[in-house]
């Protein structure tokens, strides 16, 4: 096995593209490690990514926020523009692991992980995120929902990177949030999931929204139809009934020792409501 | 497979080793340098046994490359007492009986010190979410939460 730390984005690029054998990117290293201990992947080439120039940084530009892809998920919470803007994204990234899970992995790792329980998925789906492809035919911007394609494996060719994720300035009362439910309090992975991201007009009316649902299929959900509920009203009791209803509807889960499918389901819809509720008063609703 | 040369500071001495790329900083740690305070459980990021402050972050060193190390400062359970004089949480965790097989005492005590380097203060609630990352299969955790506590008073009034 090599390892290799290269220090730009078209080295790294360049020796994915001609590795004859498996070869993994490093950034957290949180999902990586365990794989290769758990001999589901046995690399000859390691690319560390981190010393790459502007992948350890958050950067606020006139569009917003660009979240290189080996800031650990601790440091989106200190970072409290960020924070602010997108407080739902950075509760998501706070979810994942223990303290000292969140000091190495990443967003960018737990999207490309591609397991429909990732945590930060979700809420990057619902704030509209794009991530930042890296590859051997130059970069292109897709929106991070086309990266994962089933659990375990996503749309990147190989040699790709993903470098960056993307947020948007925020427009004025607009507000974000996410939840999960768990059987504990913490340190678990998801049962079922949910994102929501809201924009409101002046008198408090939702005139944009997105609503993802994790771990309630093979991929993140992005749930068109529970979108169009919540535009054009306030979430009073009846509008987020039919948001629980239509999430509940959208799911497509698996029965497992975690969860079955009804009970998914039905927590799908919970979770909508609750999550739409938060992001309605972050966004300044009353 | 070819040695990765690293040059790292490690408790503020500089150090440098010749690891195999696959060669976790724990095992670099332990079987090159002989700094066995950090425990191998899991081995897969759960247990915290490991743990290790790598540039100011707590991490499981048996998710974290030897190779990583190269100019970063990491800090072990070796580097915490001076000499003989014991860090405020190594003596609270005597006092309050926080340990008996002490597998996991390295890491919970690494991990109790990065959480009150970062809050000085914390709840109770804030002590157990920080120190969730590390488990106990002794001791329960109650005693471990007090000394965490009075080590916090301690360290404020010093």
């Amino acid at each position: 096995m090599r390892y290799i730390r290269p220090l730009s984005i078209e080295d790294a690029v360049g020796e994915l593209a001609k590795a004859v054998g498996p070869a993994a990117i490093l950034a957290g290293g949180s999902d990586l490690l365990v794989r290769m201990k758990g001999g589901f992947i046995e690399p000859e080439l390691i690319v560390d990514i981190k010393a790459i120039n502007g992948l350890s940084d958050i950067q606020e530009t006139a569009d917003g926020f660009r979240i290189g892809a080996a800031v650990p998920c601790a440091v989106l919470g200190e970072n409290a523009a960020l924070k602010k803007a997108w407080p739902g994204v950075v509760e998501a990234a706070k979810l994942i692991g223990s303290k000292q899970v969140q000091g190495r992995c990443t967003i960018v790792g737990n999207l490309c992980n591609a397991s429909p329980a990732a945590d930060s998925v979700p809420a990057l789906v619902a704030a509209g995120a794009k991530a930042v492809v890296a590859g051997p035919n130059g970069k292109r911007t897709i929106a991070v929902e086309a990266v994962p394609t089933g659990p375990g494996r996503t749309s990147l060719a190989k040699g790709e990177i993903v470098e960056a994720i993307l947020l948007d300035k925020r427009p004025p009362h607009a507000g974000d949030a996410y939840q999960r439910f768990i059987p504990r309090t913490e340190m678990d992975i998801a049962v079922v999931s949910a994102g929501v991201n809201l924009t409101l007009d002046e008198a408090g009316i939702i005139k944009a929204a997105r609503v993802a649902l994790g771990a309630a299929a093979p991929t993140v959900l992005l749930v068109e139809e529970a979108a169009q509920v919540l535009v054009g009203s306030k979430p009073d009791e009846q509008t987020l009934e039919r948001l629980a209803k239509v999430c509940s509807g959208a799911c497509r889960p698996i029965d497992d020792k975690r969860g079955t499918i009804e009970f998914r389901r039905k927590v799908a819809g919970v979770l909508a409501k609750r999550v739409a509720a938060t992001a309605y008063e972050r966004a300044g609703g009353k | 497979m070819a040695g990765v040369a690293v040059s790292t500071t490690i408790n503020g001495d500089h150090v440098e080793y010749l690891c195999q790329p696959d060669e976790t900083l724990l095992e670099v740690l332990r079987d090159r340098l002989g700094l066995t305070g950090a425990k191998e459980g899991c081995g897969t990021g759960d247990c915290g046994a490991c743990s290790v402050i790598l540039d100011n972050r707590l991490v499981c060193s048996c998710l974290v490359l030897g190779a990583e190390a190269e100019g970063r400062q990491v800090e072990t359970i070796e580097g915490m007492a001076h000499g003989d004089q014991l860090h405020p949480l190594q003596q609270k965790f005597l006092e309050h009986a926080a340990l008996q097989c002490g597998i996991c005492t390295p890491g919970f005590l690494i991990a109790a010190k990065d959480l009150l380097a970062k809050n000085p203060s914390p709840t109770e609630e804030e002590i157990r979410f920080g120190l969730a990352g590390n488990l106990c299969r002794c001791t329960g955790y109650d005693k471990i939460v007090r000394a965490v506590q009075d080590a916090a008073n301690v360290m404020k009034g010093a």
